[in-house]
């Protein structure tokens, strides 16, 4: 038999955060990746909230596209408020 | 007015769910580091520490209850088996992974049950202890509750170990509701949980799962009795041996 | 999918220009992720590093494990028990960052349990008495911890992730050791020899566990440079000697070592020749326990076989009959 699936875990460590990727665990369903993903990363008491998510439902982008996908970005001045001078009077804005 | 509590029959109770904790915990850490896999390795350790966790807890309200000088660890490493009050399906051996997640649920449906009722026992350390108790039997019920219709429902060699332990485990299962006269007292004081009240409840929840995952409860085999008196299995002997062995070997030692 | 397979480079020269930016990108102390370009020898390197280093956990778990039904008191029990499930839980995390380089986890346990792959050496040796869980936190522990600091500072990203998460929890693995230690040493006689004698047998095993000395390391050169590893062998090593012997005075314990004293010279503790040849040993599969800790495995995998397949089968019927509903 084949092995069982992977599922990536993400923890929300204390209500007003985000959840956040810990790692990954292997788990026939999803309930049971619930059940082991408590048992794994939360040992601690780490979390409040867990989602787990088949690894192999995950789009990402590719690495290889990064500079073309994340650089234009950079030269966007305009997007921050520091582009903009203001006259001492107002500078707080 | 609320009536003097028998506190020598409160106390062999407090040894009855310590002991079946302890015993409970010992058989699931044989486990740790043989798992069926990884995951499941750290999972069954997590409920065996909770499970050596209330043994502990248990044990202290029954010395706090005590004259002599008996510490927590005095009564889990140097009393002999007749000395011991849980009901024999917790000293039973780990088996196959049918046989621990079987008995393991059956022990959850109940410790779910009693800790809820416990919860309002007229005596305050237990009804507090119970409580927090509760909050991780809940979980380790999700567990074997899951695992139960799992190996349930699937291939047949599963279904067939499944069935197995169900034959084997079943006639022990009528001794944890199992009283005696000091209990009585107790449980119409309000002090513990209506025993009798929870069987009726324990049989009707695990009897639903059962026939859900289309097992058959065996129709006749030995049952179990004798473990609130001090009379057990072979195997508590075997269990306590090896448990106690630094404490006998060495005794009076720190560790 | 967040990890990916070995895609590139079957047999072909890699790419000047890509090894060159790689090789900047590291030296910049930028870390490496799953999807990113690198050099097939960078990938094998981390995998066999990585997965010796799960192995390690997972075997690991045995010599302690020994111990847990018959710890001596309820709070030993229970400390045993957290700390050996750590050790299962550091396996599985080592495990899940090993499988972003693209190699599952069937084929590493396979690796494992056909005597391919290697674990630590250490784990080959037997745990007799109770003290041998003290000298084991102590010493063992603290050896591995000299080992894992510097890989959270690995260039690997799921490696490095790992160990951050790994040395957070492992850090009371060492302290409970030495405390088991102490409460020994303090003790009656029986339990000072009892301590004694569980030092004598970890002492040179321990030492063994950082590896070769550094001119007969095969690995050490290009990990460094690839910033896998920070710290040569022997350096790891006589930082882990020059700060357990005063550990071992303050017991009152002997370390089984004529040859070590202190040198004023170089601020170190000189320490007597290790018999390489009982590594090398140990390694092969001579150990005193290698065939029971291989074996303790493999016998935990087939037990467990029906079980996985009963839990993937009854998810595949779940599937059906949701399907025939729909």
């Amino acid at each position: 038999m084949s092995e069982m699936k992977l599922y990536e875990v993400f923890i929300r460590a204390k209500s007003g955060l985000n959840h956040r990727h810990v790692g990954s665990l292997h788990a026939s369903d999803a309930q049971m990746a619930l059940l082991n993903a408590r048992d794994v990363y939360t040992r601690r008491k780490e979390g409040v909230s867990i989602w787990v998510v088949e690894a192999e439902k995950i789009t990402a982008s590719n690495p290889e596209q990064e500079h073309e996908w994340f650089d234009p970005a950079e030269d966007k001045v305009y997007r921050y408020p520091t582009f903009y001078p203001l006259d001492k009077e107002v500078e707080n804005m | 007015m609320a009536t003097q509590i028998n506190n020598k029959a409160l106390h062999t109770y407090l040894l009855r769910l310590a002991d079946s904790s302890l015993t409970m915990g010992q058989r699931l850490a044989e486990w740790c580091g043989h798992g069926p896999y990884l995951e499941e390795d750290v999972a069954l350790t997590n409920v065996s520490l909770d499970l050596i966790g209330h043994a502990q807890i248990f044990y202290q309200l029954a010395v706090a209850l005590s004259d002599d000088s008996q510490t927590a660890d005095d009564l889990a490493f140097l009393r002999d088996s007749h000395e011991y009050r849980n009901p024999i399906i917790t000293e039973l051996p780990k088996g196959d992974f049918a046989y621990t997640t079987l008995k393991q649920y059956f022990i959850d449906v109940f410790s779910v049950q009693l800790y809820q009722a416990l919860s309002k026992s007229s005596y305050e350390p237990l009804s507090l202890a119970a409580q927090k108790a509760l909050m991780e039997v809940k979980y380790h019920l999700k567990r074997s509750e899951a695992w139960v219709e799992r190996l349930s429902l699937s291939t047949d060699e599963a279904k067939v170990r499944m069935q197995k332990a169900l034959n084997d485990l079943w006639f022990y299962t009528p001794e944890l509701f199992e009283t005696d006269a000091a209990l009585n007292e107790l449980i119409e004081q309000g002090v513990i949980a209506d025993l009798l009240a929870l069987k009726t409840k324990w049989n009707e929840q695990v009897k639903t799962l059962l026939q859900r995952c289309q097992l058959e409860i065996p129709e006749s085999g030995w049952v179990a009795t004798g473990g609130l008196a001090g009379e057990h299995s072979e195997h508590l002997g075997y269990m306590l041996a090896e448990m106690q062995f630094l404490q006998r070997a060495y005794p009076g030692c720190e560790w | 999918m967040y990890s990916q397979g070995l895609t590139d480079a079957k047999g072909q020269e890699e790419p000047a220009d890509l090894l060159a930016e790689f090789q900047a990108k590291i030296d910049r102390e930028e870390k490496i992720e799953p999807r990113d370009w690198m050099p097939m020898a960078y990938r094998k390197t981390l995998i066999r590093q990585m997965s010796q280093h799960a192995h390690s956990e997972i075997v690991g778990q045995l010599p302690e494990g020994n111990w847990i039904t018959r710890a001596p008191t309820l709070n030993r029990k229970m400390i045993l028990l957290a700390k050996v499930q750590d050790e299962a839980g550091h396996g599985l995390y080592i495990y899940s960052a090993t499988e972003t380089l693209g190699v599952s986890r069937d084929q590493l346990t396979d690796e494992l349990l056909t005597g391919k792959a290697k674990y630590s050496s250490i784990f080959n040796y037997p745990t007799p008495s109770w003290a041998d869980m003290g000298a084991i936190g102590w010493l063992v522990d603290g050896a591995a911890i000299m080992n894992q600091v510097p890989l959270c500072r690995c260039s690997y990203g799921p490696y490095a992730r790992s160990m951050v998460r790994i040395c957070k929890e492992e850090s009371f693995h060492q302290r409970q050791g030495y405390e088991i230690m102490t409460v020994l040493a303090r003790g009656t006689q029986a339990q000072k020899d009892m301590a004694q004698r569980a030092l004598n047998r970890t002492w040179w095993p321990s030492l063994m566990m950082f590896g070769p000395s550094d001119k007969n390391s095969t690995h050490s050169a290009q990990s460094m440079k690839w910033k896998i590893k920070r710290f040569s062998n022997d350096e790891l090593r006589q930082k882990f000697i020059d700060a357990t012997v005063p550990q071992a005075e303050h017991l009152g314990l002997t370390i089984p070592d004529p040859d070590l004293k202190w040198n004023e010279e170089t601020g170190h503790y000189d320490h007597g020749e290790i018999n390489w040849d009982e590594l090398f040993q140990v390694i092969k599969g001579n150990g005193p326990c290698n065939k029971e800790r291989l074996q303790a495995r493999i016998d935990a995998h087939e037990n467990g076989e029906w079980v996985r397949e009963a839990a993937q089968t009854y998810q595949q019927k779940q599937n059906n009959q949701h399907n025939e509903a729909a």
